[in-house]
């Protein structure tokens, strides 16, 4: 063949993996690093008035670092971060909680209807988010709701699913009901590996099974969980759909409720593309720093853990 | 004897009953909507929840005929979206996947810590990038400007990758290279079927993620008739505030657009190769 450095490198098809991950590398480029570059671009960018008076024009300036500071200081930023908090501090632990529990029951060779919880459990992996915060939402819904009707007929009124008080565990359930089954079976898959010896030795021994989960299984698992642990931070630092899908229907769920939800709003109701992209920078690469901090920690405890 | 048993018994019951609230927990709303559906508009608000309809059929009806047989066209919409991007996502991350774990070439590192940041990038977090992109060449409003940003899947790459760097024998690839069968062939003929139970698991989850997918169709369109169904059941539920009707439409849409989705995900179920997942870590 052609060109390329001499020597036995330069055989027949050494071109052959540059044309295997030219399309991955091609669409790489296209829809994730140019639009990362063009965000940052434009985050420093401006409106500004120029000319001043009543002849002064609308110009895009460069602001440098303008619409970060403005983005920092913005109490509503902030605010949203507070909710997104919130709403993570509820659905991610009983996500990750529910996904571990259930992948030990079902490993359990005492519980029965194992197939059949297994199956029903992960059945809401097919349900986009939208959709679930629809059936949700009816639920919730005081006219609707199966719940409120049932305690309405017992005297007791209705469960404020959609009120200042149940908003957040109630977004966060749609979210909890949307997550289990998925890394339910990422982590049962796991336990499948640990070879049975580990805990029949175990149970020889006269460990209860709550033990053998304990000392033996979860720590095993240990890297599923991190990965599910990865995902789930990640779901939660990207919340729109559902909240946006339950809007409609209370007015506890404001336009800027998720910084997502106010990115949405600077970009397209109110054009203000630098802001939103500035904002979007921001986002982006405090998601990757949490999860790079998040992977480096647990490795670390890991290796400490197990050497 | 008596004792030892009843506690056995116990043993048993406990992780059963635990499972089967779990299993009632995921399968409420899907029961709900599947009864909802069976409401005319009057029953919906007015009957217990639980207890079936009699406008099944009414429903059906409305929701077909609702803005000109629109709904068909977002669910047609949803399979195209998902059908396309995830094929042609799983074929480019399998080229990619394969190359990273079985060539030495310049760029591999580089290209492979990309990828990771990728992946840890949320991919919401550029969909506003992503629609300037598409402004700037025209594209934002057309099939091209959804599907093209769900055909590059950082994970689908990662995961090829990893399947590739387990399942794939070098040994094999060389033996190949002595006979003298050319890159391409070896990919086509040995690298190809030896990923393809990887390939199905990636599918999959690019299905599903594609599927799922709400803000980029959101943000990039404007016309109804190439929403995907996502979309469409949200501007149903946005207007059904104003106009009750078009509740009782949004949830036989819902109801009738979560049957085949299940129906599907129960049939492939044994196809997934989940601990591909979860040993995708440790590669």
């Amino acid at each position: 063949m052609t060109g390329g450095p001499g020597g036995p490198g330069a055989r027949r098809g050494a071109r052959a993996p540059y044309l295997f991950v030219a399309p991955a590398v091609l669409l790489f480029v296209a829809f994730l690093a140019v639009p990362i570059g063009y965000a940052v671009y434009l985050s420093a960018r401006g409106l500004r008035l120029t000319g001043g008076g009543v002849f002064g024009t609308r110009e895009e300036v460069f602001v440098g670092l303008d619409n970060y500071v403005k983005t920092l200081t913005d109490p509503e930023f902030f605010a949203g971060f507070g909710r997104l908090a919130l709403y993570g501090l509820i659905s991610v632990p009983l996500t990750l909680g529910l996904a571990l529990l259930f992948a030990l029951l079902i490993d359990h060779a005492g519980s029965r209807a194992r197939r059949f919880s297994r199956t029903a459990i992960f059945l809401p992996y097919a349900v986009p988010g939208v959709t679930a915060s629809l059936l949700w939402g009816f639920m919730y819904l005081p006219s609707t709701s199966p719940f409120s009707y049932l305690t309405r007929e017992l005297g007791l009124g209705e469960i404020p699913f959609l009120g200042a008080g149940g908003i957040y565990p109630s977004v966060a359930n749609v979210a909890v009901w949307g997550g289990v089954g998925f890394n339910m079976i990422i982590i049962f898959t796991s336990l499948r590996g640990i070879p049975a010896e580990l805990s029949d030795a175990a149970r020889i021994d006269g460990a209860s099974e709550w033990r053998i989960a304990w000392h033996v299984k979860i720590p095993l698992v240990t890297p599923a969980l991190v990965l599910t642990g990865l995902f789930a931070l990640i779901g939660t630092l990207q919340v729109y759909g559902e909240p946006t899908t339950l809007r409609p229907m209370t007015p506890e769920i404001s336009q800027v409720w998720v910084p997502l939800m106010q990115i949405y709003r600077d970009a397209f109701l109110r054009d203000d593309l630098p802001l939103a992209s500035a904002a979007s920078v921001i986002l982006a690469a405090g998601t990757l720093l949490v999860s790079v901090v998040l992977l480096k920690v647990t490795q670390r405890r890991a290796s400490g853990g197990m050497g | 004897m008596r004792a030892g048993a009843l506690a056995h018994q116990r043993a048993r019951v406990l992780p059963t009953l635990v499972l089967l609230v779990g299993a009632l927990y995921c399968l409420v709303p899907v029961a709900w909507v599947l009864v909802a559906s069976t409401k005319s508009s009057a029953e919906l608000f007015s009957t217990f929840t639980f207890a079936p309809g009699t406008g099944l059929l009414d429903n059906l009806r409305d929701l077909f005929a609702y803005g000109d047989g629109r709904y068909l066209r977002w669910a047609a919409n949803s399979a195209l979206y998902a059908v396309a991007g995830s094929a042609a996502s799983t074929l480019i991350s399998t080229l990619a996947g394969y190359a990273m774990a079985k060539y030495e070439f310049r760029g591999r590192g580089l290209l492979f810590y990309a990828i990771l940041a990728g992946v840890l990038v949320p991919g919401m977090t550029l969909a506003i990038p992503q629609y300037l992109i598409m402004s700037e060449t025209n594209l934002v409003g057309s099939y091209w400007s959804v599907l093209l940003p769900s055909l590059i899947s950082p994970f689908g790459i990662y995961l090829a990758r990893v399947y590739a760097l387990s399942s794939v024998p070098d040994a094999t690839l060389e033996a190949a290279r002595i006979d003298g069968a050319s890159e391409y062939r070896i990919f086509g003929s040995i690298g190809l079927p030896m990923m393809l139970p990887g390939m199905v698991t990636i599918f999959m989850l690019q299905f599903v993620g594609i599927w799922n997918n709400f803000l980029l169709p959101y943000i990039m369109l404007s016309d109804e008739s190439k929403f995907p169904i996502t979309v469409g059941l949200y501007t149903l539920l946005a207007k059904g505030s104003s106009e009750p009707a078009l509740y009782g439409i949004a949830i036989v849409g819902a109801a009738v657009s979560v049957v085949p989705l299940i129906a599907l995900m129960l049939f492939l179920q044994r196809f997934w190769r989940m601990d591909l997942l979860s040993g995708g870590l440790k590669g």
